[in-house]
């Protein structure tokens, strides 16, 4: 668990780290440090690196099957599906794969709001997991076009529409986007090639991301600072390996139950009808993860409009470190803001709900108000709670709370009170 | 007291939320399609343990041939996939000999030429039009649609094409129609271009079944379903297994980790510390050791 520098046993070890330290790099990573009070919404981050090379790894195997071109795309998944030896395992496994890649960041990220591990000194820690998160998001959207169903090209027609709004040059470069005056081969053929690039982006910004996490250290559920190398952190390995293990095989089970038992209810049936620019379908909705933003999308009246909004609610949580200026991390301790962060969540899956409905009515009303509340929460609350909002006492350490637990504390007294013979209630 | 206040409101206050989360989850999932309630069929493919039964599949496949295949596509699927397992199962033989009733140009040869040949199992199944303009035209301006992965295109799948097979009737009144375009309870829009297609006895099984309307259509209907997902048996079956598996799996990690667990923290060696920094203090307090304290 110290941090002393590390020396191979064995010559051989030692001649090769001198030249590269991988070995340094593998011992630092066994060793690291880690608050011994992390709860399972931490284990989140092994899931996530879990998923991503699920998705790479199927994907590879995809790719040796899939035929980028309008007129085979769709028959080319069909071959997989039927002909392909366990083509269907795999792809249901990267079809679902997208699904639970977000389900899981969701999770992670609200984590962080919670616990306000976005706070300093782990702004950068958050600012690339965002970056990651606007990557994931292309690379799922480029991804459902692909098999060339129905929604897949009217998606891309819809959101590659969304950047001729940019006044003047919005034509052209939607233009540009396509490769041609509407979305066709050309616009299949890139998305591919982008679908294959962007994942290895990812990665690389994952390594950014554990990187920049293990300067600072992890945050944990009391949000204060934890001691390095004291009693409050274990080592990495094996203590947190195996319970993120455990609780990485509880979310695969989730996610093969998907598979195996419902691998298209998270997808949309029309998707299972080629692709034809002359037929719109009745409702053109993405992927259940982006709906928030497409209720946000819609429910702005100008097109230019919505898509600065929509865009805005992404880029806005990059400013969350210095919009929260309050200087306890977790919500335990800030009784107001632990609710606001309640309402936000049901307004972000309000918005989700709203974004699958088409926008009239009730339903547009509704998406405007919520819109106005996630801005409001950020731009607004936030600022003040951070100045006004009376948070409750910091505990010392993390050992702390383990002393306060009902029952330890008592114990101590009753056993000093039977020795002293008298109270010792002052002790504390 | 007003600690426990505060704590008995936070938790109802949770609760609140939390309720509200779920009740909005279950609006929306219920609210999503369920405005048009299906005809309620027991399917043995449905669950967790659900296959088909190969009888009903071969019957599909007859009211297929002999009431769909006239305008409806299935170009995704051969007829070596007849004969193959989880299907509905026809001997080599019977597969090979059902290829054979079908004609398609091949070509071309050493000569050149474009020639028609019998369809082997390789093949796939040969479609009645060349393409989709010609299933239009010939279809009074209504594609049927290709039947591959009929029953996944469709919101409902295997109940809302049973429904429509059984949904055709009198149109209420005031209902306008036009010429070729009939009434159907379960058709979004409630106007289809398909004449009803099937009635009691419009196919003859040979073994034994009575070929009544519903008969026919949840023998095609569960056809369907097979040709959309050819592999549905295996799928179970390997999805049970590896549920299986992973509960074993999960029960031996989550021991483990208990184990590995203890040897840093147990909440006993807790209050053990806790009893030594307080033996510390009362010792430097006291002046004298308590060791027979504990």
């Amino acid at each position: 668990m110290n941090e002393e520098k590390y020396i191979p046993k064995s010559k051989l070890g030692q001649w090769f780290d001198s030249r590269l330290p991988l070995l340094t790099l593998s011992y630092h990573l066994q060793a690291y440090p880690t608050p011994k009070n992390l709860n399972y919404w931490w284990t989140f981050g092994g899931i996530l690196t879990f998923c991503l090379i699920t998705q790479i790894v199927t994907g590879l195997v995809l790719a040796m099957h899939y035929v980028a071109h309008v007129d085979h795309a769709f028959k080319s998944i069909e071959h997989i599906m039927r002909n392909v030896n366990y083509g269907w395992l795999i792809r249901y496994v990267h079809a679902n794969g997208a699904s639970m890649f977000f389900l899981a960041v969701y999770i992670h990220i609200f984590r962080s709001l919670f616990y306000g591990s976005y706070k300093a000194p782990r702004e950068v820690i958050w600012i690339i997991g965002l970056l990651i998160y606007i990557l994931m998001m292309a690379t799922a959207f480029m991804g459902y076009v692909l098999p060339w169903g129905q929604m897949s090209f009217w998606g891309a027609t819809v959101i590659t529409n969304l950047f001729s709004a940019i006044p003047f040059i919005g034509e052209s470069i939607t233009t540009w986007l396509w490769g041609g005056y509407s979305v066709d081969n050309p616009t299949l053929n890139r998305f591919y090639s982008l679908h294959y690039l962007l994942p290895f982006l990812i990665f690389g910004l994952v390594i950014l991301h554990i990187w920049a996490l293990h300067v600072p250290g992890n945050n944990n559920p009391l949000g204060i600072d934890v001691k390095k190398n004291s009693n409050e952190t274990m080592p990495f390995h094996p203590y947190m390996v195996m319970k993120d293990l455990f609780a990485l095989l509880l979310f695969i089970t989730l996610f093969l139950w998907f598979v195996f038992f419902a691998p298209n209810v998270l997808g949309h049936p029309d998707n299972y009808i080629e692709a034809n620019p002359i037929v719109t379908p009745s409702h053109i909705v993405p992927e259940w993860y982006l709906l928030p933003f497409y209720a946000i999308l819609r429910a702005i009246p100008s097109k230019l409009g919505g898509v600065i909004f929509m865009f805005a609610a992404i880029f806005i949580l990059m400013l969350l470190p210095w919009l929260d200026t309050s200087k306890v991390r977790s919500a335990i301790f800030r009784p107001i803001y632990k609710k606001f962060f309640w309402v936000l969540v049901f307004t972000v899956i309000l918005l989700g709900y709203l974004g699958a409905k088409p926008p009239e009515g009730i339903y547009l009303i509704l998406s405007r108000l919520a819109t106005a509340y996630y801005f409001m929460h950020f731009l607004i609350l936030l600022p003040i709670l951070g100045r006004y909002e009376k948070t409750d006492p910091l505990p010392m350490s993390i050992s702390d709370p383990v002393l306060s637990k009902p029952g330890v504390m008592d114990k101590v007294k009753k056993a000093a009170s039977e020795y002293e013979g008298e109270n010792v209630g002052s002790f504390k | 007291m007003k600690e426990k206040t505060l704590v008995h409101l936070n938790n109802y206050y949770k609760k609140t939320v939390i309720g509200i989360l779920m009740s909005a989850i279950s609006f929306s999932a219920f609210s999503e399609e369920k405005k048009i309630d299906f005809l309620e069929t027991n399917w043995s493919f449905e669950g967790i343990f659900g296959t088909f039964d190969r009888a009903s599949l071969q019957r599909g496949y007859q009211v297929y041939q002999e009431v769909c295949s006239g305008c409806h596509s299935v170009q995704y699927l051969s007829y070596r996939n007849l004969s193959e397992k989880g299907g509905p199962e026809f001997s080599v033989e019977e597969a090979k000999a059902i290829a054979s009733q079908f004609e398609l140009e091949d070509g071309p040869n050493s000569d050149g030429e474009m020639f028609m040949r019998s369809a082997r199992l390789s093949d796939h199944f040969v479609k009645p039009y060349p393409n989709v303009e010609a299933s239009t035209a010939a279809n009074g301006g209504a594609y049927p649609p290709d039947m591959s992965v009929l029953a996944k295109a469709r919101a409902g799948g295997a109940d809302y094409i049973y429904s429509l097979l059984m949904g055709y009737g009198e149109p209420p009144a005031g209902f306008e129609l036009d010429d070729g375009v009939y009434y159907n309870k379960y058709m979004p829009g409630n106007k289809i271009k398909m004449s009803e297609p099937i009635s009691d006895e419009i196919v003859e099984y040979s073994d034994g079944t009575q070929p009544t309307k519903s008969q026919i259509a949840k023998d095609v209907t569960a056809f369907l379903v097979w040709t959309s997902e050819p592999h549905l048996e295996s799928q179970h079956k390997m999805g049970f297994k590896t549920i299986i598996y992973l509960i074993i799996l999960i029960t031996l990690v989550y021991m483990s980790k208990q184990k590995v667990w203890s040897r840093f923290s147990s909440k006993t060696k807790e209050e053990d510390e806790t009893f030594d920094k307080v033996e510390r203090v009362i010792t430097e307090y006291e002046g004298e050791d308590p060791k027979s304290f504990k």
